[in-house]
């Protein structure tokens, strides 16, 4: 079945098996591999990505629910201006140690605040509760959200 | 994990996708957001031939006032009903309770009539509407019909909607004055409840809904009686288990989830009393 999308600002068509998930066709059609595949059963929040601008689990979507769809992933978060201010926040904070989960962390930490500029550090928590690190790192994550939302990581 | 291979068709209407299910017969399935069938699929548990993608029906994602009611389209997520105003001041119960099914993430795909009508026991959502007294709105070949939440759900994954129907409406009472709580117990975030109460204190209606207590969401029937002959909380609550069966697990025994219900009974009508 054909399948159009934007992704990361360029159109596509591609013919896909109905029954492919959203990560393989992001992953495997479309050479995008900064989205990883964790649990693969819509726990950890690895495979996290935006469609239409909202967080989403892309192992729980098919690619043929996308078809017409705005997709971002991670590789669109850095420009020619450099890392996106989460990105940033990740870095300057240490937001990650193994770094597998954190381009779902950072995906859905975007999502987040578009939703919610101004969380307090329990709404991050909460916010953040569809993604799991395996490090138990979560102490840095959010206050690089924090951060990242303007608060200094003090709030 | 990849699903079984199926055929795929989308359905722009209601009645498109009435159509396919009276092509397809037994071997389709609808397809909402997909965040309870589509890992059900994964694994392989489900296997339908046929798959009718119903998620771009947008007629169907709505919430309006309607009389002394909330009308609520099927298709509308979760959260839309989290971050709706008209829920939050009127059926304050159901916007707290949408938000707290699975994560954002979920809540960004996942659908009311999708977690409904997949009659999972332990989803938030049946029980809040069992407590609320909803009442579903179902169509088909035989035409439209509605039916109580009571009356709803019939058995394990098992709902009154027949496989050639579709559940498009859930029509809930407006009680903005009414005290409410809704409690949930687990032991990781995002989980399903082990086991969750919803509770609203409505002057005529005092309603209790269970969650995963039994093959079916539940009615707290015996402490929803004792309300209505004015028990106070804490002996209502302890009438919560009465007349379950609920599941043993590796998360908690068949003793443990009574318990769990009449503790949870007692904190939500605590709660709901004061709110």
């Amino acid at each position: 079945m054909e399948v159009t999308v934007e992704i990361n600002g360029t159109q596509r068509t591609d013919d896909v098996e109905p029954r492919a998930l959203l990560v393989q066709y992001v992953r495997e059609a479309c050479g995008l591999t900064g989205t990883n595949v964790g649990c693969d059963t819509s726990s950890c929040g690895a495979c996290t990505l935006h469609v239409d601008g909202e967080s989403v689990k892309s192992c729980t979507m098919l690619a043929v629910q996308a078809d017409g769809a705005t997709l971002t992933t991670i590789e669109a978060m850095a420009d020619s201006d450099g890392l996106h201010p989460m990105q940033s926040a990740f870095r300057e904070h240490h937001g990650l140690q193994c770094g597998f989960c954190t381009p779902g962390m950072v995906m859905a930490a975007v999502s987040l605040l578009r939703e919610n500029p101004d969380p307090t550090e329990q709404e991050v928590r909460e916010g953040l509760e569809g993604n799991l690190c395996r490090c138990t790192g979560y102490h840095n994550i959010v206050q690089a959200v924090l951060a990242a939302a303007g608060h200094g990581g003090e709030r | 994990m990849i699903p079984a291979a199926f055929d795929y068709v989308r359905a722009d209407s209601a009645e498109a996708a009435l159509a396919a299910l009276a092509e397809h017969g037994d071997e389709a399935k609808l397809l909402a957001g997909g965040h309870s069938l589509l890992p059900l699929m994964k694994l392989r548990l489900a296997t339908p031939a046929v798959l009718v993608d119903i998620g771009r029906i947008t007629d169907l994602a709505y919430i309006r006032p309607d009389g002394d009611e909330i009308a609520i389209g099927a298709l509308t997520r979760h959260r839309d009903l989290e971050t709706s105003d008209v829920l939050t001041t009127e059926v304050p119960l159901l916007a707290h309770a949408a938000g707290q099914v699975g994560d954002p993430q979920v809540r960004h795909r996942g659908t009311i009539g999708g977690s409904i009508a997949h009659g999972d026991p332990a989803s938030d959502l049946p029980a809040v509407l069992l407590a609320l007294g909803a009442t579903l709105h179902i169509t088909g070949p035989r035409g439209p019909r509605g039916v109580a939440a009571g009356d709803f759900f019939k058995g394990f994954l098992e709902t009154e909607v027949a496989e050639d129907e579709l559940l498009t409406e859930i029509r809930v009472p407006r009680v903005p004055g009414a005290g409410w709580s809704f409690q949930k117990f687990n032991r990781r975030a995002q989980d399903w409840a082990i086991v969750g109460v919803a509770a609203v204190l409505a002057t005529d209606r005092p309603g209790v809904g269970l969650v995963n207590m039994g093959s079916t969401p539940l009615s707290a029937s015996a402490t929803e009686a004792a309300l209505r002959s004015g028990a106070s909380a804490a002996d209502a609550a302890e009438l919560a288990a009465e007349g379950t069966q609920p599941p043993a697990d590796l998360n908690a025994s068949e003793d443990f989830r009574g318990h769990l219900a009449r503790v949870l009974t007692r904190r939500a009508l605590d709660e709901a009393m004061v709110r």
